[in-house]
């Protein structure tokens, strides 16, 4: 019965959609249109049936509802609880449900509190919200139904695939979608914009939220993501240039410029098409990576929901919007005046800079993800990976980390390079102090050397800008911008320090063993069977000391799974302030002797906590922004009033 | 992407076929290091670049297929009897052909891989000059 | 601005051009295999020793005796490798002389693979290390090499022999002997 109400509220949602699309376009004609009252009513609701909807399947996943059929392939009895719930997302046909959850639920709260852009527009945006929505409900029901039944009902589940039990995992879809939908609204409000011939300041302020919302999810997602890979693959690699990594790397990127030229669009109504066209750049990448991973179209992407049939109406209604919003913005860009000018020598020209590198990396990154599928086509297999995306995106990246330093230091409009003089000399000297210590100390390659004395320069160079501003009446977006441009400092200097200085021990050892590892010490003590709900693992106990200081324990495992069958390699992680010791247990050698794998890895951390510290970043500026308009809003409510007010005096 | 992650493990998995892995122990090479750690850090690099062929999206270095310990071990042997990396990493495109190595060699077919980020370079100059160009020389004007 | 007009729409062609190579490769069935670059080059230097009692091993000398052979690459622990059984047999009926090399693979249950599935090599090469396998460019178990009597490989047939495939194979053995 649960069930059947998930469904039917889904298909009710999907008529929502159908009538807010409707209303919306016709609203956004000049004149408007009677039944446009009924748009924001219908967003509001869908979001309450979507909401319902997903409930009712993460219901028969908690209690292990057998009869529907992708609870019985996707879940087992024996899993723990939490493992059950995030089973309800961890397939293609529930991701979808959550996926277009979120979409309602954003599309709901725009209709109930937006209510500063000009009423066609909004109505022009709602439509297009609506208009991305009903193909995701057509997708979902046509083809994708999660709410199947299954007759005969089997006896239990096949259960999760093991390396997606843990919990880190479990909330990476959900952030993703978060970042995903977040660039869907950007979107909307980008085709409204063009509609109705609307580019203004406002409009970037109103969709501004939105993208950091998105941004700081897909921040968060790609990080733990990465630290996913990383503890869970057994081998200490933390970023691969792998497709399906590449496919959430894309969006992040257009999402970033998107970010700057909005502030630039907000700030000083400059860079009005690229805003749009990133808008549009930024969803087409979220729209991209999902089909790049559920057609199963590129060789990474395999087991994954890999369904031509899938993949085709994926593909389809990627034509639609994205082939529809690129000839819409064709059409309508030369009708844009041009925005405000500027000087080259100002912060506008920094960010268009900045934009611009952004860009230029998202298409080697593009270039090079779907290179190998061109040449197939053609019958040539190729491989495009590490040695080929680092050395090039830094071509790009390191140029504009030097923007990242001095850009933010420059005034909006027109500045002269004496005013910012003393803090880009301070920041360039440490650079190259710190660029001639390490090259002095260590023999290491020309790209993370470069990585760490631009890690240094940049990192004082992103407080700088708080430089002669009272700290306390500082406005939190800049304090968000200094602290995201910090984090990226930070991330910059662990990748560096990482690939610099990582040391790496194999051996097969047996009880009683000692092995070194740079500053470390391990000695294994003992391997033994231990049990786990639905595992049981081989578990090794090593006792390891840093520079011969106090022993601490750890136990790294390697598990077996039965439902369904897998295996796994549980790593045991030591970290320090100055790194992580890395401990995984390989598979048993011929003499009874056990595979080892250590490593030592210098301040590698610092690339997650870097990435933390971007997404805070994000976090504090759109706090900032918001309380600036819920303030401005108060305001305006108040003025009102009191004009009202005399105007009833005046009147009296 | 939503479940980028995901897919990838989906891919591991297949290197996991659960009734058809062998009961040999790893190659001598597989999992052992060589002794000289100039030549270690050698074969470490190209394993990186070095694609596992049976899990189709990891390099031999991060796998535990069968395949890629024997991959790895010829790296080593191969290193450890004084062959370069390049010449590792020619003998097995020369098995394989380029899809075995991430690292793409100029050639007829990957030529715009290196000449597109070259235009893009010389298109980005370009945009950065016209706008910025253009509008100092109006506001100075 | 017309300029501007007109990269948009160069634009709007590349996301075009792009959506029709999707859906070109969404209806090519997908092929995840990696060719051999060998095919066409002479087999390279290999000794293997035997790895059961009743079959001699196999080196790169014998096959370049002047008669074309069959080369399968198989493992008594993969299951295509039992599934394409009866067609190496009718493949050794029609005359065909099948060489093998086992893969990481133990002789007691080389033996027991042997005894069940039959025995259609007349000899098999112990590969511990995959050693011969990576020399040949072969990336996985079964695959089987058509090479001719100057130890030249052909062709390559990868994945298990289906009965359709039995005549090709035919066909390849007869080009190479001629």
């Amino acid at each position: 019965m649960i069930a059947e109400i998930g469904l039917a509220a889904l298909w009710l949602a999907a008529a929502l959609a159908v009538l807010q699309l409707l209303g919306g376009f016709l609203g956004a004609r000049e004149g408007g249109s009677a039944i446009s009252v009924l748009v924001r009513p219908a967003a509001v609701l869908q979001a309450g049936l979507c909401a319902v909807s997903f409930g009712a399947l993460v219901y028969a996943f908690a209690v292990t509802d057998l009869s529907v059929k992708l609870v019985a392939t996707h879940s087992h009895s024996m899993k723990p609880l939490a493992f059950k719930l995030s089973g309800a997302w961890a397939n293609h046909e529930g991701s979808m449900l959550l996926w277009i959850t979120v979409m309602a639920l954003s599309g709901g709260l725009i209709a109930l509190i937006e209510r500063r852009l000009p009423d066609r527009m909004m109505m022009a945006t709602l439509g297009a919200q609506a208009c991305v929505a009903v193909g995701f409900y057509l997708f979902i029901l046509l083809s994708s139904n999660p709410f199947e039944r299954l007759s005969p009902v089997p006896a239990d589940g096949n259960g999760l695939n093991p390396l997606l039990q843990d919990m880190g995992v479990s909330f990476h879809p959900p952030t993703l979608y978060i970042g995903y939908v977040g660039l869907s609204v950007a979107f909307s409000f980008a085709v409204g914009a063009l509609l109705t011939r609307n580019v203004t300041p406002e409009f970037a302020r109103v969709m501004r939220p939105w993208v950091l919302v998105s941004w700081i999810f897909l921040t968060i997602g790609i990080v733990a993501g990465s630290y996913w890979a990383y503890y869970e693959l057994g081998w200490g690699g933390w970023w691969f240039w792998d497709p399906v990594e590449n496919a959430s790397l894309m969006p992040w990127l257009a999402a970033t410029a998107l970010l700057h030229s909005a502030s630039v669009l907000a700030a000083r109504d400059a860079l009005r098409t690229w805003t749009i066209m990133l808008g549009v750049i930024a969803f087409s990448m979220s729209m991209l990576g999902t089909f790049l991973v559920r057609s199963g179209i590129l060789t990474s992407v395999h087991a994954f929901a890999v369904d031509p049939e899938r993949g085709s109406f994926i593909l389809a209604l990627l034509a639609l919007y994205i082939g529809g919003a690129l000839v819409l913005f064709a059409l309508r860009a030369n009708t844009i005046a041009e925005g405000e000018r500027f000087s080259l020598l100002s912060r506008e020209g920094a960010l268009v800079v900045n934009n611009v590198g952004l860009s230029a990396i998202l298409g080697i990154v593009l270039l090079g993800t779907l290179y190998p599928l061109l040449t197939e086509a053609f019958d040539v297999r190729v491989s495009v990976g590490p040695p080929y995306f680092n050395p090039v995106s830094a071509i790009f990246f390191l140029p504009m980390l030097l923007i990242l330093a001095v850009g933010p230091l420059l005034r909006w409009r027109k500045d002269s390079f004496d005013r910012i003089k003393w803090p880009v000399i301070i920041a360039g000297v440490a650079t190259l102090a710190a660029l001639t210590a390490v090259a002095a100390f260590s023999e290491i390659g020309l790209l993370p050397l470069l990585g760490l004395a631009m890690a240094v320069g940049v990192a004082i160079a992103s407080f700088m800008p708080l430089k002669g501003r009272n700290l306390l009446r500082t406005p939190l977006p800049v304090w968000g911008m200094c602290v995201a441009h910090f984090g990226i400092a930070v991330a910059l200097f662990g990748v560096a320090a990482d690939t610099a200085y990582q040391q790496e021990r194999l051996v097969a050892a047996s009880a009683g063993d000692v092995v070194e590892i740079g500053p470390w010490q391990a000695t294994l003590t003992s391997i033994s069977p231990v049990a786990g709900p639905n595992w049981t693992a081989m578990q090794g106990d090593l006792l390891v000391s840093y520079e011969s200081g106090p022993q601490q324990d750890v136990h790294p495992q390697a598990r077996s799974f039965w439902a369904p069958p897998g295996e796994t390699s549980e790593v045991a992680l030591l970290t320090r302030w100055n790194g992580q010791l890395y401990v995984a247990l390989g598979n048993m050698a011929e003499d009874g002797r056990w595979q080892l794998r250590l490593w030592w890895k210098p301040f590698v951390t610092y690339i997650w906590y870097g990435g933390l510290l971007i997404a805070l970043g994000g976090a504090l500026s759109l706090l900032g922004r918001v309380v600036g308009d819920v303030r401005r809003r108060r305001t305006e409510v108040r003025d009102e009033t009191r004009r009202a007010e005399e105007a009833e005096l005046a009147r009296a | 992407m939503m479940r980028w992650r995901l897919a990838l493990l989906a891919a591991m998995a297949f290197t996991l076929p659960a009734a058809a892995q062998d009961r040999m122990p790893p190659a001598p090479y597989a999992y052992t290091q060589l002794d000289d750690p100039t030549k270690e850090q050698q074969a470490r690099e190209l394993m990186h670049t070095l694609r596992c062929l049976k899990c189709q999206s990891q390099s031999i270095a991060d796998s535990d297929a069968p395949m890629a310990g024997d991959m790895r071990h010829q790296v080593r042997t191969r290193i450890a009897a004084g062959e370069s990396p390049k010449e590792v990493r020619a003998w097995l495109v020369s098995r394989y052909g380029d899809y075995v190595s991430y690292e793409p060699q100029v050639s007829s077919t990957t030529w715009p891989l290196f000449v597109l980020p070259l235009v893009l370079l010389l298109l980005a100059g370009t945009i950065l000059f016209r706008r910025l160009g253009a509008r100092t020389r109006e506001d100075s004007a | 601005m017309k300029r501007l007009r007109y990269s948009l729409w160069i634009i709007v062609g590349i996301a075009g051009l792009l959506f029709g190579l999707f859906a070109y490769q969404l209806s090519q069935p997908k092929d995840d295999f990696v060719q051999s670059a060998m095919v066409g080059q002479a087999i390279p230097e290999f000794d293997l020793p035997a790895v059961v009692e009743s079959r001699p091993g196999l080196s790169s000398a014998d096959l370049a005796d002047g008669e074309p052979r069959l080369l399968n690459v198989f493992a008594s622990w993969c299951i295509p490798c039992a599934a394409e059984a009866p067609q190496l047999d009718a493949l050794e009926r029609a005359g065909a002389n099948i060489v093998a090399v086992a893969i990481r693979d133990r002789p007691e249950d080389v033996e027991r693979f042997l005894e069940v599935y039959g025995n259609p090599f007349t000899r098999i090469g112990r590969d511990d290390i995959s050693e011969v396998q990576l020399a040949i460019g072969s990336s996985g178990v079964p695959e089987t090499f058509v090479i001719d009597g100057n130890g030249v490989i052909t062709h390559q047939h990868i994945g298990d022999i289906r009965e359709d495939d039995v005549p090709r194979l035919l066909e390849e053995l007869r080009k190479a002997g001629s």
